[in-house]
């Protein structure tokens, strides 16, 4: 218990130092009122609307409010939209998370399958292309690739939409795309950008686990049982080699969600990421803080649930805290 | 049933084949607008989105010339009293009559809106009070004379009354409406409510982020559009909204980035459009200060001599950043206001390219080494910003005046403008009103927060003369006179260089070969006025 009480204190510290450095970080950038406002206006206008925006309080009384706001769960009202900031991000979420699910799946499906054979035939032709296929995956730039699938799918070839988000179907209330034909097509070159590196990723992990669990004494004995060498590889290995794989990838889900901007830019999907680029330009500062408020608290969150399972698991991490 | 299932599959097939033979259009955005409330934001995103379901009393062409709208005539009763006729017949989207209520309650509204961004106040301040004797007729005062009433007028849209809750007779006061209950809220635009208008288009679905989706009107009062439904999609990166266009995902882009035009140009499945903005770029210089942090090698300020300021201009090759920078999407400046505006002056030429000269007054100045400046800009605000101030030092440089270029974003850079950290700055100006005394009054008029001088002044440049010409054409209600004025304004600053005009910014739009678009001067992009080429 005292385990956990520990956790969650350093929790809510980090949440309250990023709060500090976001509010006072954003509030350096510069006055948005100058990029809000139409030139025409005189100052007269200029300052009626600092004072309506709440701007020409100082810093620490905006930052006191703004704490006493997020205390009630209300992160600011976006100063371009006029809307509560949070709720402009729920908003645009379902579509940035239906992007990184299509990607990180469309990673395991590429990957698993050649980091397995990458693992099987290290020294084959096969497994050294495939790694060195990966390589570009890590090292071509996103926006990129990005700009070439548009222009070779898109453009030349016209087989796939370039940008936008398609047709798509509500249900519960919140708007998907992957439900219809029109929006699976608009949702795979970007799901595709956004899979390239992470597929880089999975295939190095499962080709590591591959040679790291094929040396094993089980699947000796497996083999040496006489099964096929199919069942050797689909039962025995993959289930053990899958474990990294799945620990990296869940924490990697995170980063997908919250740093798809380049992507969503590139291809003019509506999700977060595009909402935060765009309110970086306006400096639409509630929005900017709000976003980067959820994303600590979403990392924040994820390693402590980390850190739980990692006690469950493991009762050495509980009696060493204890100590 | 299975009859039954066969009829609707033909009907199902049948109303496909009818929605692929009706007249769609998509549209590729830059900028999205932050609302379809029309009194909310005043930003030429939203402003453009507005006038497809609504429409304002005068309206202002292609030229940002004032012509009749919702008001089929107005005129000045006598200095300070103007009437507006209003257009009979006319409709709302929900069948109610367009009468002189809607006017009252619409300018009523747009002090009342609330966290606007940046308000429409400034042009229904002067409005003293407002009558109407009947239901087409309109009178508003002001109270002192002012010429640009019909141009403020213009940028009003009309909303329908029945939006709000009135509960009396509804009377215009200066300090606040009375007869209304409440007005309706932006978010009420947003989901679609509220959008009652007159304009050409009706609204059909706004998706933050992805899309605006709009349907004709077919009892419009005006040229009715040539499109069924339009759909708006913003997509700010340049090369992604170009790639839309060429896939034929959008028929029209708008701001096409200037080194895809010859690209463009070349292409036969798409047609280029381009005309003159009303926005000039302009460098500042700073004359008001006795030092300034931002030059070296001066004891005092080099720059509050009109013969440097005017060999600075010399120095600069106009039409070689037209031509090799802006890829002849530029046209060199010698004023502040657009040619075809309301004001430009065509006597004023601009300062031809002669470095010797300028060299030669730097001397007489006192300057013959000439002096260090600094030389702000944003570098992601105007078309090819950077670049061409990154030209201009060269070209200061070459005449001795050693300058460096400090180029941030523009939220960085604006700020820093307004803290006057620079002595010398690259900006634009697009002249909203169309008309000459929009530059002069923000631009280079002495700084004066009660008459609304000199807001965008950051270098202190000062001209009573012209101040008092400005002053003039301000309560000159007598358009040829005003203008005369005006032109005479613009040659009093040109006079001692109070600001160095670079160039006239061309905005270019791209769409589908089989489309034609006419060049606006505001540069917005409106619906309307996308037509099939002939």
């Amino acid at each position: 218990m005292g385990y956990v009480i520990n956790r969650l204190m350093q929790g809510l510290m980090v949440i309250a130092v990023m709060a500090v450095l976001v509010f006072v970080g954003v509030y350096a950038i510069g006055n948005p009122v100058d990029m809000l406002i139409s030139p025409e206006a005189d100052q007269a206008e200029i300052e009626a609307t600092i004072i309506r925006m709440g701007l020409d309080k100082p810093l620490w009384e905006q930052f006191l409010g703004f704490v006493g706001g997020a205390l009630r769960g209300d992160l600011g009202t976006s100063f371009m939209y006029n809307e509560p900031a949070v709720r402009l991000i729920l908003a645009r979420f379902p579509a940035t998370l239906e992007l990184a699910l299509a990607a990180i799946l469309m990673a395991v499906a590429v990957g698993i399958p050649l980091g397995v054979i990458a693992g099987l035939r290290p020294n084959g032709v096969v497994g050294r292309s495939i790694m060195t296929v990966s390589i570009l995956g890590f090292s071509l730039p996103t926006f990129w690739v990005g700009m070439m699938f548009i222009m070779v799918f898109a453009v030349s070839l016209g087989w796939l939409p370039s940008t936008g988000r398609g047709e798509t179907v509500e249900v519960l209330g919140v708007r998907w795309s992957f439900l219809t034909a029109n929006g699976l097509s608009h949702l795979f070159l970007p799901a595709l950008n956004l899979a390239l590196f992470k597929t880089s990723l999975v295939i190095r992990l499962a080709r590591a686990g591959t040679r790291e669990v094929i040396t094993q004494d089980y699947i000796k004995f497996a083999r040496a049982k006489g099964l096929s060498e199919t069942r050797v590889i689909l039962v025995h290995m993959l289930k053990n080699m899958m474990i990294p794989v799945v620990t990296v990838l869940g924490l990697e889900f995170g980063s997908v969600v919250a740093f798809a901007v380049v992507t969503e830019t590139v291809f003019a999907w509506p999700g977060i990421g595009k909402l935060l680029i765009s309110s970086i330009v306006h400096l639409d500062r509630p929005v900017i803080v709000a976003y980067l408020m959820l994303t600590v608290l979403l990392f924040v969150t994820i390693n402590f649930v980390v850190d739980l399972i990692y006690a469950i698991l493991d009762p050495r991490v509980r009696r060493k805290e204890a100590a | 049933m299975r009859n039954l299932l066969i009829g609707t599959t033909a009907l199902m097939m049948g109303l496909a084949a009818g929605a692929a033979h009706a007249a769609d259009l998509k549209v590729g955005l830059s900028a999205e607008p932050s609302a379809l409330d029309p009194h909310y934001h005043n930003l030429v995103p939203n402003n453009a989105m507005a006038k497809h379901a609504f429409n304002t009393l005068v309206e202002q062409d292609a030229n940002q010339r004032l012509g009749a709208g919702l008001a089929t005539s107005w005129k000045a009763l006598d200095d300070t009293t103007w009437e507006f006729k209003l257009r009979p017949g006319v409709k709302f989207h929900d069948g109610t009559p367009f009468t002189a209520k809607d006017v009252v309650f619409s300018i009523c509204r747009v002090p009342k809106v609330p966290n606007s961004p940046s308000a429409f106040t400034i042009y229904m301040k002067s409005i003293e009070s407002m009558e109407t004797p009947d239901d087409m007729t309109v009178v508003m005062k002001t109270a002192t004379p002012y010429p640009l009433l019909p141009t403020d007028i213009s940028t009003i849209q009309i909303v329908a009354a029945n939006t709000g809750t009135l509960n009396g007779p509804l009377v215009f006061k200066k300090d606040g409406c009375t007869g209304v209950e409440s007005y309706p809220s932006t978010e009420d635009f947003n989901s679609g409510k509220a959008m009652n208008g007159t304009g050409p288009f009706k609204f059909k679905e706004f998706v933050k982020g992805d899309r605006t989706v709009m349907v004709k009107n077919p009892d419009y009062w005006g040229e009715k559009a040539a499109w069924d439904t339009v759909t708006f999609r913003p997509i700010a990166a340049d090369g992604p909204r170009v790639a839309a266009l060429l896939a034929g995902d959008v028929d029209f882009i708008e701001n096409p980035p200037s080194q895809d035009l010859p690209r463009l140009k070349g292409d036969k499945k798409v047609h280029v459009v381009d005309g003159l903005s009303n926005r000039v770029i302009y460098v500042a210089i700073n004359s008001g200060s006795a030092v300034h942090p931002g030059l070296k090698g001066v004891d005092k300020n080099p720059l509050a001599d009109p013969k440097v300021r005017k060999a600075l201009s010399l120095a600069i090759d106009r039409k070689a950043i037209a031509a090799k920078i802006m890829n002849g999407q530029a046209e060199p400046a010698g004023q502040t206001i657009s040619p075809g505006l309301f004001g430009h002056n065509p006597d004023l030429k601009p300062d031809a390219f002669d470095a010797k000269e300028a060299q030669k007054l730097l001397a007489e100045a006192g300057y013959p080494k000439g002096f260090e400046v600094t030389l702000g800009t944003p570098n992601d605000r105007y078309m090819n910003d950077e670049k061409v101030a990154q030209a201009i030092a060269q070209f200061w440089t070459r005449v001795g005046v050693k300058t460096n270029v400090d180029a941030t974003t523009a939220s960085v850079f604006f700020s820093r403008r307004g803290k006057q950290e620079f002595a010398a700055f690259l900006a634009g100006w697009g002249a909203g009103t169309g008309e000459a005394s929009s530059p002069l009054k923000s631009l280079v008029a002495c700084r004066n927060k009660e008459k609304g001088y000199g807001t965008t002044n950051y270098t202190d440049y000062c001209n009573a003369a012209m101040d008092a010409t400005l002053d003039q054409a301000l309560a000159t209600i007598d358009d040829a006179k005003r203008e005369k004025l005006l032109q005479t304004a613009m040659a009093q600053v040109a006079a001692d260089t109070g600001i160095i005009p670079i160039h006239f910014e061309k905005t270019p739009w791209a769409m589908k070969a089989n489309l034609t678009y006419v060049p606006r001067v505001d540069q917005q992009t409106m619906a309307q006025y996308i037509r099939p080429a002939k």
